[in-house]
């Protein structure tokens, strides 16, 4: 059987990182539409905590790309505002935990007013912000908390994993007329990837299966797609055909690729970067048990952060995180229980 | 879960179980004195971790065991009944447990920082009365669509679990089984000790073959067969399809053969006599409106039996289409099971093989079964001058619980008619 795969049939690519697609796309976006802005602290002057906007005040001006004060609640309503009346602003949360600032706004707001209001305002707001540890930067500043928001009807989530889906649903998120959360990651930023040069948007809610296989369904989003894709080169060399999904949008979540490819290899392992009780790997488990239960020879695994607040030690942070490791750990043991590990 | 011979000295390699300060079914605490076990310095204390239940002690006093070995199994609080423990052998298989993995709701304190891939809950050994088959989810739905009893099969997965590698050892291709499993639970036959030398192969069975052994042990010693007898004329048969089958050529559509004329008059005659056409169940008897004949076939695999369904209201040239069909496809397995369920009565033919005549066994919960043989020239007497005749010798195997032997000797004798007089029994 082959699996379908969704590698960008584009007329030309260019190598460029995560994080230059991230920029050469806001500018393009930028010189598309007079009605896109950029808001967030430190994105003008400063061009950035990671200089994803650099050069971007210089060339379109304050009025277009706005350094804000150190108040997400007060620059996240401004930008609902904003995209209410209108504009298509795009809101830098320099991390992810700080978002938590402003879950009044993203979730009793953003997510709302079109349903509550009857359809009279549409909210095309992007909030970009980063997630992922690994950087040392202890616990509150470390946190992977995409759940809250892909738990928010109103809401869309993205999550790329590679400079491509990055550009893509990028160019799909600033023109979607609904709030969509961006989520990216520090330790992808520097990856590199083909990235098409056309500005055709990724579909949101659409996953990807980066790389076919037979024997196992390895699942992840953002840092633990590309997580998922260096399992699948070890488990390849142990002699078994891992297929890597990557869900890249959390909110709507592509249940069907998910569920279609576990029938075609009967187990999973789901990775998510954060908490495990709760967590997205139980939703995306419990889709394959609807969608697949007749199809399954093992149970799905799950393979995600340690339940601590995660430390600021090197050796503790480096254990608590989810790792290739660990992701091959639970294939091996799942393709076991089918009688072929 | 499993209480482990703890290690209580650095040189420890095992220890003596010196006294269990708990009896089997003793309610134990944690912290309490669960066991003293003597090592190679000392005598010492070993406390319970958790609160819960002696189940089981499996090394006595005065046994002992390895560091890390099981001496004993407890039901911690919160833990269903049956899932007391796996078979120590199995317990590495089952529960490939991250020991640090932060994710056991009832130590929430051994969050000790290591990513999370939370072992399975602990797999319950299969049940002694094996009232439950445990297989997975894709093996319930191939055994479902192959016609694979799971009863029959050995799990090599997890605390047991038959796995989808078990299947296919079992039935390398799409498996088939000859009818229904019966209402009753699976017994295997009972197993005859075969002494083996270096000059005997030996074969695992396979499940269609494990399926054909149960099945028709159980007919053999549960059905009390009878067996009736009769030679027919054959000649009118013989006729019958010789000049149906010249039209038919002529015509270019598929010829018949008389095996087709026999399953027809049969469907004929156990319209004509249901009594034939029942099954005994227990304290009842239950009579088949509808007339589906199950024609035995012999594959490289085995016996399998698909059905001609509502045959008596099919035509001669219909059942002839449809037989070949379901030969052709149970030699190449590919028999689906609703093609192979639901006969209520069969036919089995070995003329083809010069067998005269034979006693064929009974396909539960069918009533009766008609074993047929070779069509053979032989001297006969005509109209009082000795001539060359055509025979065929029919046997008709019977539940004597559901059907008496007049009954029998009836049907026998209106198949018999219709086989003598075959334009009835197209007709």
């Amino acid at each position: 059987m082959t699996a379908p795969t969704d590698v960008a049939p584009a007329a030309g690519t260019t190598t460029m990182s995560y994080r230059q697609a991230l920029h050469d796309t806001l500018r393009a976006e930028l010189l598309r539409d007079e009605n896109v802005l950029l808001m967030g602290e430190e994105i003008g002057r400063f061009e950035g905590s990671y200089k994803i906007t650099a050069g971007l005040l210089d060339e379109f001006g304050p009025k277009r790309v706005k350094d804000t004060p150190i108040a997400e609640e007060g620059f996240t309503g401004a930008a609902v505002g904003a995209a209410m009346l209108g504009l298509r602003p795009v809101v830098e949360v320099m991390t992810i935990n700080f978002s938590l600032l402003a879950l009044d706004q993203i979730i009793n707001h953003a997510a709302k007013i079109y349903g509550m209001f009857g359809g009279q305002a549409k909210v095309p707001l992007v909030i970009r912000t980063p997630g992922g540890g690994g950087q040392q930067l202890a616990a509150t500043h470390s946190q992977n908390v995409e759940l809250f928001y892909a738990f928010t009807p109103g809401l869309k989530v993205v999550a790329p994993s590679n400079p491509a889906d990055a550009k893509g649903l990028l160019l799909a998120a600033i023109r979607d007329d609904d709030p969509v959360l961006f989520l990216e990651n520090l330790a992808l930023y520097n990856t590199k990837g083909e990235v098409p040069t056309d500005d055709t948007p990724i579909e949101i809610g659409r996953a990807a299966i980066s790389r076919p296989g037979t024997d196992i369904t390895l699942i992840g989003y953002s840092r633990t797609a590309r997580m998922a894709l260096e399992a699948a080169d070890r488990l390849a060399a142990k002699g078994f055909s891992a297929e890597v999904v990557d869900l890249r949008s959390l909110r709507p979540l592509d249940r069907q690729t998910v569920v279609e490819s576990v029938r075609r290899t009967s187990c999973a392992v789901v990775v998510e970067d954060d908490w495990l009780t709760y967590g997205i790997g139980a939703e995306v488990a419990a889709s394959i048990s609807d969608g697949a239960f007749d199809w399954l020879d093992a149970p799905v695994r799950r393979v995600a952060m340690a339940e601590v607040p995660l430390p600021y030690a090197k050796s503790l942070e480096t254990a608590a995180l989810p790792a290739v490791d660990d992701i091959v750990v639970a294939a091996e043991q799942t393709l076991r229980a089918t009688g072929r590990g | 879960m499993d209480i482990l011979m703890p290690r209580l000295s650095d040189t420890m390699e095992e220890g003596v179980v010196a006294s269990w300060h708990a009896k089997v079914g003793d309610e134990v605490h944690a912290g309490e004195i669960l066991v003293e076990i003597e090592t190679d310095k000392a005598l010492m204390e070993h406390e319970s971790y958790q609160d819960g239940v002696l189940t089981e002690i499996l090394v006595p006093e005065g046994g002992s065991a390895d560091i890390g070995a099981p001496i004993g199994r407890m039901r911690v609080a919160g833990e269903p009944e049956q899932a007391a423990a796996t078979p120590a052998g199995a317990a590495e298989g089952s529960a490939p447990a991250q020991p640090a993995a932060a994710t056991t709701p009832s130590t929430p304190d051994t969050a000790a920082a290591s990513a999370a891939t939370p072992a399975p809950v602990a797999e319950p050994a299969a049940g002694a009365d094996g009232a439950r088959v445990r297989a997975t989810p894709l093996v319930r739905r191939l055994a479902r669509e192959s016609g694979v009893d799971l009863g029959t099969l050995t799990g090599s997965g997890p605390g047991g679990r038959i796995i989808r590698a078990d299947l296919d050892r079992a039935a390398p291709a799409p498996a088939a089984a000859p009818a229904p499993a019966a209402a009753v639970p699976a017994e295997q036959p009972a197993a005859v000790a075969v002494p083996v030398t270096e000059d005997d192969e030996v074969t695992p069975l396979g499940s269609m073959r494990r399926t054909i052994a149960r099945r028709l042990t159980e007919s053999a010693r549960d059905t009390p067969h009878f067996y009736l007898t009769r030679t027919v004329d054959a000649g009118p048969m013989s006729e019958l399809r010789a000049q149906l089958n010249a039209k038919l050529v002529a015509a270019e559509r598929p010829k018949v053969s008389l095996n087709d004329i026999v399953l027809r008059a049969v469907a004929v005659a156990l319209r004509q006599h249901p009594e034939m056409n029942s099954s005994f169940a227990g304290d009842q008897l239950v009579t088949h409106r509808r007339v589906h004949v199950g024609m035995a076939v012999a594959t490289p695999a085995g016996l399998v039996v698909p059905v001609l369904r509502d045959a008596d209201t099919r035509s001669l040239t219909d059942i002839a289409a449809a037989a070949r069909e379901l030969a052709g496809k149970a030699r190449d397995r590919k028999l689906r099971p609703e093609e192979m369920t639901g006969s209520t009565f069969s036919v089995s033919n070995l003329g083809m093989f010069g067998v005269d005549q034979f006693c064929a066994v009974i396909n539960p919960p069918e009533a009766g079964i008609l074993a047929v043989g070779a069509v053979r020239e032989e001297a006969g007497v005509v109209d009082g001058a000795l001539a060359v005749v055509k025979r065929m010798t029919v046997t008709l195997s019977v539940d004597h619980r559901a059907v008496d032997g007049a009954q029998g000797a009836e049907f026998l004798r209106s198949l018999a008619h219709l086989l003598e007089n075959p334009w009835l029994a197209v007709a």
